[in-house]
């Protein structure tokens, strides 16, 4: 497939987004339990709200460009019953709006305690933030079902496309997260700092065992289905188009696999070893610089992974389109 | 419950594109088809939207190579997955007559259907910047101003080989579903469950088998004048007869 900048941004950006804002609920969440004793400088909880809303709209933002009739857009909710794209284009705005709910309550202090025991205080913030990651995450598998659910792109038909869109958002919103808790100094930074190590870590293994499993995919379609003519040599000798169409475009990198090859291997290096490196050093050492480099450099390397998830699709219309 | 769809017979077409020019012409310039936009098209790199092209392989090695013509358009697929995933639902599959068509004011241009539809049959207009393809002539074979006989789509009346038949394929009587019966009709890629209304008719070579004894018969009627006694003289023949 033509992997198209427009759905990179919107799926790493959002991707980073939900991640960042499931820290920051975990955040409050342990607060709230007593997991780290210290409270934490609402500030942070604020300003992270902030960011995972302009992750948000930026996502949607650079969404508008992929389609043809962005004035449009507004009707692409209608088929939810059907559609894994109509579903994400309602639940992102759900969770974004969940999510600054969470964080106004917090700026403007109306977080009433709803329900009291003795060593617990629920507040509304709690209860809404728990509706916000619930939306998180299924705004993950949304995203990931666009693609997964799609039969015949073998390459993404497979759960391990929805578990990877999960785990990679989680990482680098957590690493971002890592960044944001050591900028306040809050003493959160230790639990996100291990989320974010084992989020990158796990989402390592899952990635290559895509990688495994999209390296050895048996193709159901051949060139036989595709024109129902039984025999082992069949080759293409036109394609009805001269300069290219639609379809050429579309559904085709034209890069060579080399270049597909060396993405490959920079965003395994980007997306995931350097990040887990410096967040190690970074932890270990209290360097601030280091943790945001690492959050900087796994979003550099998600963009790459995101690239190459859309060039190594392999779409049987292709089999039409032999010659280009 | 009617199915519209087209067969084609791939013993027939020849390649000459003529569906492609008359396909491109009436959804141009009809009423109804609002144009099919082209870049460039005198350019270096001509490129443009089309409902239907015709495609051409080579099937086998020299010398024992054939040519295979192969037009191929949207294929009014029984179950279309291209359908379901339109978040907007302008695309649909009318039930009344089972063609896949897209509503050209509700599309928002996000291709999502074109990656659902493994045969490649949908394109983009650049100018529109909304999803199109095949219509199977909707705005033709329902106009009561034409002739019967013209009430098919443009392609269809256009092919020299007549390579090209229309009509209901659920329907058992049908000269489609004749075709596809008697001479093995099938369809594109079976594996993906998308039961295309459109079928192709197989490529079959005439043979006669020609035998030595047919050309050279044991008890040839004719041979057996050669094992005539030889004629004499002495004898009377026909003439003598005659006077
Ligand atoms: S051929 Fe493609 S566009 Fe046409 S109905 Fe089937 S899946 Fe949809
Ligand atoms: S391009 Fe148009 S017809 Fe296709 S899925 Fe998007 S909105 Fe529906």
């Amino acid at each position: 497939m033509h992997p198209a900048f427009s759905v990179i941004f919107l799926t790493t950006l959002i991707g980073a987004g939900q991640g960042l804002f499931l820290a920051l609920y975990t955040g409050q969440v342990y607060n709230t339990f007593g997991v780290v004793g210290e409270p934490v400088p609402v500030d942070m909880y604020i300003t992270g709200t902030v960011i995972v809303t302009l992750l948000m709209g930026l996502g949607l933002f650079a969404s508008f460009f992929h389609l043809g009739r962005p004035e449009r857009a507004w009707r692409s909710a209608t088929k939810w019953r059907t559609s894994w794209l109509a579903r994400e284009v309602i639940v992102l705005p759900a969770f974004a709006g969940a999510a600054v709910i969470w964080g106004a309550l917090q700026y403007f202090g109306l977080d009433p305690v709803l329900v009291t025991t003795d060593a617990l205080q629920i507040k509304l913030s709690l209860v809404i933030g728990f509706g916000a990651g619930v939306l998180a995450l299924l705004l993950y598998i949304c995203t990931g079902m666009i693609y997964a659910a799609i039969k015949f792109i073998q390459e993404w038909a497979s759960p391990l496309t929805i578990i990877n869109y999960i785990l990679l958002g989680l990482a680098s919103g957590f690493s971002l997260a890592v960044a944001l808790a050591a900028y306040y100094g809050s003493p959160l930074v230790d639990a996100y700092a291990l989320w974010a190590l084992v989020f990158t870590l796990i989402g390592f293994l899952t990635r290559m065992l895509a990688l495994r499993r999209n390296g050895r995919i048996k193709r159901k379609s051949t060139a036989c289905t595709a024109i129902g003519v039984r025999h082992p040599k069949i080759t293409q000798i036109s394609q009805g188009a001269m300069g290219g169409s639609f379809n050429t475009r579309e559904f085709f990198h034209h890069k060579t696999p080399q270049f597909l090859h060396t993405i490959k291997v920079f965003f395994l290096i980007m997306a995931f070893v350097v990040p887990f490196t410096l967040l190690v050093i970074g932890w270990s050492n209290h360097l601030f610089v280091l943790l945001v480099a690492a959050a900087l450099v796994q979003y550099v390397g998600l963009l790459a992974e995101r690239w190459f998830f859309f060039a190594q699709a392999n779409h049987p219309q292709n089999l039409y389109y032999q010659a280009t | 419950m009617t199915q519209l769809a087209l067969v084609i017979d791939l013993n027939v077409c020849v390649g000459c594109s003529a569906c492609v020019t008359s396909c491109k012409e009436w959804n141009t310039s009809s009423e109804g088809g609002k144009g099919m936009v082209d870049k460039n098209p005198y350019g270096k790199d001509p490129t443009g939207t089309f409902f239907n092209r015709v495609q051409t392989f080579e099937v086998g090695e020299y010398p024992n190579v054939e040519t295979v013509h192969f037009p191929k358009s949207c294929l009014h697929c029984e179950d279309p997955p291209c359908v379901p995933v339109c978040p907007t639902g302008a695309s649909y599959k009318r039930k009344e007559d089972g063609i896949v068509l897209v509503d050209y004011d509700k599309c928002i241009g996000c291709k999502y259907c074109s990656w659902a539809c493994p045969y490649g049959a949908r394109e983009i207009d650049e100018q529109q910047k909304v999803m199109k393809k095949c219509t199977l002539c909707v705005d033709r074979i329902y106009d009561t101003t034409l002739r019967e006989d013209r009430r098919k789509p443009a392609c269809v009346l256009a092919c020299p080989t007549s390579a090209r038949l229309f009509g209901d394929v659920h329907d058992p009587a049908s000269e489609v579903s004749i075709a596809i019966n008697e001479r093995g009709g099938y369809q594109l890629m079976p594996e993906w469950g998308t039961r295309p209304a459109n079928h192709y008719l197989p490529r079959h070579k005439v043979k006669s088998q020609v035998t030595e004894e047919s050309l050279n018969r044991i008890d040839n009627p004719l041979k057996k004048e050669e094992q005539r006694a030889p004629a004499s003289n002495d004898l009377p023949s026909l003439d003598d007869f005659l006077f």
